[in-house]
């Protein structure tokens, strides 16, 4: 899946990014490869979700450079920002679905924007969008706020791939589900990581998610990237927020049910 | 999946193909989102499909590719697709578990008894509201019965920490809003009344409107668009927050802690902002009558205490607790309608608003003809 070697999609260099006297970034360096899961994990306010703001361009950072495709996300002209754009998806926490749409419409409101479709054509290729992310066939009508909160986070997340992108980013999609529905969200990933070529860059705070499909695992701590590698080289991590991290006591229980994928 | 062309100008240029031959098509070239309506879907005999030619897929052309089959044979046979990658089959699979039901229901349009429906679904959805207000009016009368019988569980804090709030915050904006209609009022009057040389009338124009009618009137609405909303907002925030919930568990009554202390703080208050309308309004009417009519601060004066009875000021003044009343019970009522997301809390903030403000004007409006028949 991984093709290594290759130019990463997205690099990170020199990250800079305070809020007043408080640093979240300090020098921070990532990359990520094509075709990867890649999952984020860090303590509360390590800055998982500032981030990711200023990878897709929604924060400014102090220093530093951050490409996408090889791209300086900072210097571009605005036509090419709006075709980066077009290459990636954002799914936010809650879903962040437009509330004044329907589910359809909501994926549509990309398309709608980016291209000149029909409206058959499109309304057909949203409502594809909304059934491969498991959704019912009754939930294409329906506003978000008649939606539970996994549903929710499955319209987001049709709505980050409604155009095909190149990277999704995923700011905690199994936060606040139940066990069966995090453990379908995580299939679901993984199922139309493979079918769509995606490559998808994860925070979360969810081990079992971290288990089951990260192919590698970048640690938030001290103001950069502490250490980033597979599962199984966080393990050998000496410092103690990751040893504790990766050896809590739920850290183990994700572990020894990791077979059961 | 092989990345897509890097440029969207590049994927604009994608070209795409389609030719039959042999009973089978050949598509080829990047079958893209942007590229799928150049192709024709009528195609008429053939037996399978063939992809071997396309460079770029994505879940666009996998539909196209899908669609297209359909369309070969819409009995079901299934036409076969050769020539996918790995990649592609996969893809297509995927897409093939989401593709739109065969017969897709065409959505009516609404017709003429749905549109009658609506009209009476919305005349028994008012007929519901008014008899929930009924019902919370009278729920908030037995709880302030209760607390009347037991003083003690009275929240004379909050009382008082609401007074401020609709009252006392409230008396700059009241005292200018009354203070410009009454400079507005003399100097409409006056260009008016001085084509009959009947100025010194403008007295009692300004007396008769500001003290019966406009002060508490406009205090009323102005309140209703301040404290009304307010109410509405901090009784649904909490309501979305679980907070009433909890009180309710903890054996709190809402009622008595939430909405009784703010319906008496505007019933407090809203006659002395009438009151302070009043005074401004006069006192704006004055000033403009004295620059622009030449009637003296003095004969004003005078002529306001002998020609304006001073039940044109208690008709204003009976009118301040009902009106009180009806913009706090509907304030605290839609407040409490609140469920637990965010829109239906914008929603019902300027439904109560709206609301308060039209059965304010609705019951001044049946106050004017109970005061013409009693002949005050």
């Amino acid at each position: 899946m991984s093709e290594s070697g290759t130019e990463p999609i997205i690099k990170v260099r020199g990250l800079v990014k305070s809020f007043g006297s408080h640093t979240v970034h300090d020098g921070l360096d990532l990359d990520v490869r094509r075709g990867e899961i890649i999952g984020i994990v860090g303590g509360s306010g390590t800055g998982k979700s500032v981030l990711l703001q200023q990878i897709v361009g929604l924060l400014k950072p102090d220093a530093g450079r951050i490409e996408v495709f090889g791209e300086n996300v900072r210097d571009t002209s605005p036509d090419e920002y709006r075709n980066l754009r077009r290459r990636w998806g954002v799914m936010f926490q809650d879903g962040a679905l437009f509330s004044s749409l329907t589910v359809r419409q909501n994926v549509e409101a990309p398309m709608r924007e980016q291209l000149d479709l029909s409206d058959d054509l499109r309304e057909t290729l949203a409502g594809i969008k909304v059934r491969m992310v498991g959704l019912a066939e009754v939930a294409q009508t329906k506003y978000p706020s008649e939606l539970s909160g996994g549903m929710r986070k499955r319209a987001g997340f049709a709505r980050a791939i409604a155009l095909d992108p190149e990277i999704v980013f995923l700011d905690e999609p199994t936060a606040g589900l139940d066990p069966i529905g995090a453990a379908a969200f995580d299939t679901l990933i993984l199922r139309l990581q493979a079918a769509l070529g995606l490559t998808v860059f994860l925070v979360t705070h969810d081990l079992d998610s971290l288990h089951a499909i990260c192919d590698r695992i970048a640690v938030l701590a001290e103001k950069k990237v502490l250490a980033v590698g597979t599962m199984a080289e966080m393990l050998e991590v000496d410092h103690p927020w990751v040893h504790e991290y990766f050896h809590g006591p739920r850290a183990r229980a994700a572990l020894e049910t990791k077979g059961g994928r | 999946m092989t990345p897509r062309p890097a440029q969207t100008e590049e994927s604009r240029s994608a070209t795409v193909d389609a030719t039959v031959s042999d009973g089978c098509v050949f598509l080829s070239g990047d079958l893209l989102i942007e590229t799928v309506e150049r192709l024709d879907r009528d195609v008429a005999e053939a037996r399978a499909i063939d992809i071997s030619g396309i460079e770029h897929l994505d879940t666009a052309g996998a539909w196209f590719i899908l669609d297209l089959g359909r369309r070969i044979s819409p009995d079901g046979d299934d036409v076969s697709i050769k020539g996918a990658s790995d990649a592609q089959s996969q893809l297509l699979e995927t897409v093939r578990a989401s593709m739109p039901p065969e017969t897709a229901e065409a959505e009516s349009r609404p017709t003429l008894s749905d549109r009658i429906e609506d009209i009476g679904r919305a005349t028994a959805n008012a007929g519901r509201i008014a008899l929930e207000l009924t019902s919370f009016l009278g729920e908030v009368i037995a709880v302030m019965g209760r607390l009347a019988i037991h003083p003690r569980r009275f929240r004379m804090t909050s009382l008082v920490h609401h007074m401020q709030q609709v009252g006392w915050n409230a008396i700059p904006i009241v005292a200018l809003m009354a203070f410009l209609i009454g400079v507005v009022l003399a100097f409409q009057g006056a260009t008016q009344l001085r084509q009959f040389g009947a100025e010194v009338f403008v007295v009692d124009l300004i007396a008769i409107s500001v003290l019966r009618e406009l002060g508490i009137l406009l205090t009323a609405i102005i309140v209703a668009g301040r404290s009304g909303s307010a109410f509405t907002a901090a009784i649904g925030s909490m309501k979305m927050r679980e907070e009433i919930d909890a009180m309710r568990t903890l054996g709190l009554n809402p009622m008595e802690i939430l909405v009784v202390p703010r319906i008496l703080a505007l019933i407090l208050m809203l006659p002395i902002l009438g009151l302070i309308a009043d005074v401004s309004g006069l006192v704006g009417g004055a000033i403009m009558s004295w620059l622009e009519l030449g009637v003296s601060p003095s004969v004003f004066q005078s002529r306001l205490v002998s020609n304006t009875d001073v039940w044109h000021f208690g008709v204003g003044m009976i009118k301040a607790p009902f009106f009180a009343l009806i913009i706090g019970i509907i304030g605290c009522y839609e407040g409490m309608k609140v469920g637990g997301n965010a829109e239906s809390l914008g929603r019902l903030t300027s439904t109560s608003v709206v609301l308060a403000i039209f059965m304010v004007i609705v019951v001044d409006a049946v106050f004017s003809v109970f005061f013409a028949l009693v002949g005050v």
